[in-house]
């Protein structure tokens, strides 16, 4: 690990003049950053500590359903906040479904986005890759890249974003708010990743010095909360990245889904969202068939970047499968294997 | 810029000065305090190897600069058993045969004593599966760990009990 200047603002405006410094980083919990630190894939000259901060780590419900959740909440306290899970239970049990216990226990919401990708040619220096080093080139193409992307992918760049509370909160129409030397701001989370293009080096819409503060979830995701789930698939049961992974949510109206949403996890350099398929739910029974179809639909722009092309016939299967989940209704309590396909489900859905 | 933090180490109260910001909290147990009860594994967040209890939370202390934690408690394998009273934890792990070379035991103890404390798994073996994924055991003992644990979720549960009649 380089050394580095340790900074502890006490306000974000502290903060944010702390960082205006070339080559400063802000340093959470550190379970992504201090990972790639040791490996010497990041190299911040200093550090902007925001342990010490006053504030942003508090959950507030609106009495209207929303809910504004601080960057510094970590992923644990949000998902065991008994009003967060009864209104959103898919973010909670895609909160439950990453990491460890002792990561989610200091990982916080603000870090979960800011994440880096897995590839494991990014995160090794002898290999090329134009995310870490622009204009290297991509080991990844034509290499190990069975886990890769399959929407969304450049030339230049095909991994993928390794977040499963971004999956739902996608779905959700999730609002960031950040703070910056330029002022406030917010951005749709839809819109706070970038593919990749030729500039695979740009992750996000954050401009340097820009710290995310809040995350909200608007009161109509509320109205999800009876028909919302979160499947991942992963190569171990648990303490995985996801495969593939969906979450799939349904305000149903008389028997029939009158809105639905669905996204999708590991397919991507961000969480992706699938509108097409929504709309072709939109009025349809809760069957099987409508499923297959917006399974495909959701999929139809997908290729393969490598030996990864089962990953598209495996994501259309898990959505059908969050989507049937879904209809089902979402369980009183969640399941001893959050997130997990192999959970049992009354009615036999294995098979 | 000052580098002196203040923890309370296994119920003590320590000041102590860092030459250096990189320093983590799994280093500065093992290297500077001879707290080495607290295992060094991957060094990456991956075996919970390093697991200790911080303001009351299991986590990864690898992952965690001193630094960052000036005021924090943390408990450590070392601050367990008390008066020679081992914890129930920590006798469950024997009267289950939970271990065989010992290196993960003192992160899957803590593991496991945060996740009681968590309140989540009960005595439901899934749960407890699920909820002590993040320790990693190379020598395989997992069904010992999940009986142990189960079995001190129930001792702990009812000593608590005992205490409120």
């Amino acid at each position: 690990m380089n050394s580095f200047e340790h900074v502890r603002p006490r306000t974000v405006a502290e903060a944010i003049a702390a960082a205006a410094l070339p080559g400063s980083a802000y340093l959470a919990a550190g379970t992504n950053l201090l990972d790639l630190m040791k490996i010497g894939i990041a190299r911040p000259a200093r550090l902007v500590d925001l342990n010490y901060l006053a504030g942003l780590d508090t959950i507030e419900h609106s009495p209207d359903g929303g809910v504004r959740i601080g960057a510094r909440v970590r992923n644990a306290e949000l998902a065991h906040d008994p009003e967060f899970r009864r209104r959103f239970p898919a973010v909670a049990e895609a909160l439950l479904a990453g990491a460890s216990a002792q990561l989610r226990n200091v990982a916080t919401v603000g870090g979960n986005l800011l994440q880096r990708t897995r590839c494991a040619f990014f995160q090794d220096q002898a290999s090329a890759c134009n995310r870490r080093a622009p204009g290297s080139g991509c080991d990844a193409r034509g290499g190990e890249n069975r886990l890769h992307a399959v929407l969304g992918w450049s030339e230049d760049c095909i991994a993928t974003h390794p977040s499963d509370f971004c999956v739902p909160l996608a779905a959700l129409d999730a609002v960031v708010e950040i703070e910056g030397p330029a002022g406030p701001r917010e951005v749709a989370l839809q819109d706070f990743h970038l593919l990749p293009g030729t500039t695979p080096e740009r992750e996000t819409v954050l401009a340097p010095g820009e710290l995310v503060v809040a995350l909200r979830l608007p009161a109509a995701a509320a109205g999800f909360a009876a028909h919302a789930r979160y499947v991942k698939l992963r190569e171990r049961t648990s303490y995985a990245f996801a495969v593939v992974s969906a979450a799939a949510a349904l305000r149903m109206e008389g028997g029939r889904i009158a809105e639905a949403r669905l996204a999708f996890g590991g397919v991507a350099a961000k969480p992706w969202r699938a509108r097409p398929a929504e709309a072709a739910l939109a009025g349809a029974a809760p069957e099987a068939g409508a499923f297959r179809q917006a399974a495909e639909i959701a999929l139809a722009d997908a290729r393969p970047s490598g030996e990864n092309g089962f990953k598209i016939a495996l994501a259309q299967r898990i959505a059908v499968r969050a989507l049937r989940l879904a209809a089902i209704g979402t369980p009183a309590r969640l399941p001893a294997l959050p997130a997990s396909p192999f959970a049992p489900v009354a009615g036999g859905l294995h098979g | 810029m000052s580098l002196s933090v203040t923890l309370t180490i296994n119920r003590v109260a320590r000041r102590i000065e860092l030459d250096d910001p990189r320093v983590t909290l799994l280093d500065l147990l093992r290297e500077r305090l001879q707290l080495t009860g607290t295992k060094k594994g991957c060094d990456r967040g991956q075996c919970g190897a390093c697991t200790i209890l911080l303001d009351g939370r299991r986590v990864n202390a690898c992952l965690a600069l001193a630094v960052s934690h000036d005021g924090a408690e943390i408990l450590t394998i070392e601050g367990l058993a008390e008066g020679g009273t081992l914890h129930p934890v920590q006798a469950a792990f024997i009267a289950h045969d939970a271990f065989q070379c010992g290196f993960c035991t003192p992160g899957q103890i803590m593991s496991a004593i945060g996740l009681i404390g968590e309140g989540e798994a009960g005595d439901d073996p899934e749960r407890v599966r699920e909820g002590m994924s993040g320790n990693l055991c190379r020598c395989g003992a997992y069904r010992g760990i999940t009986e142990a644990v189960v079995e001190a979720t129930r001792a702990m549960a009812g000593a608590t009990q005992g205490e409120a009649a």
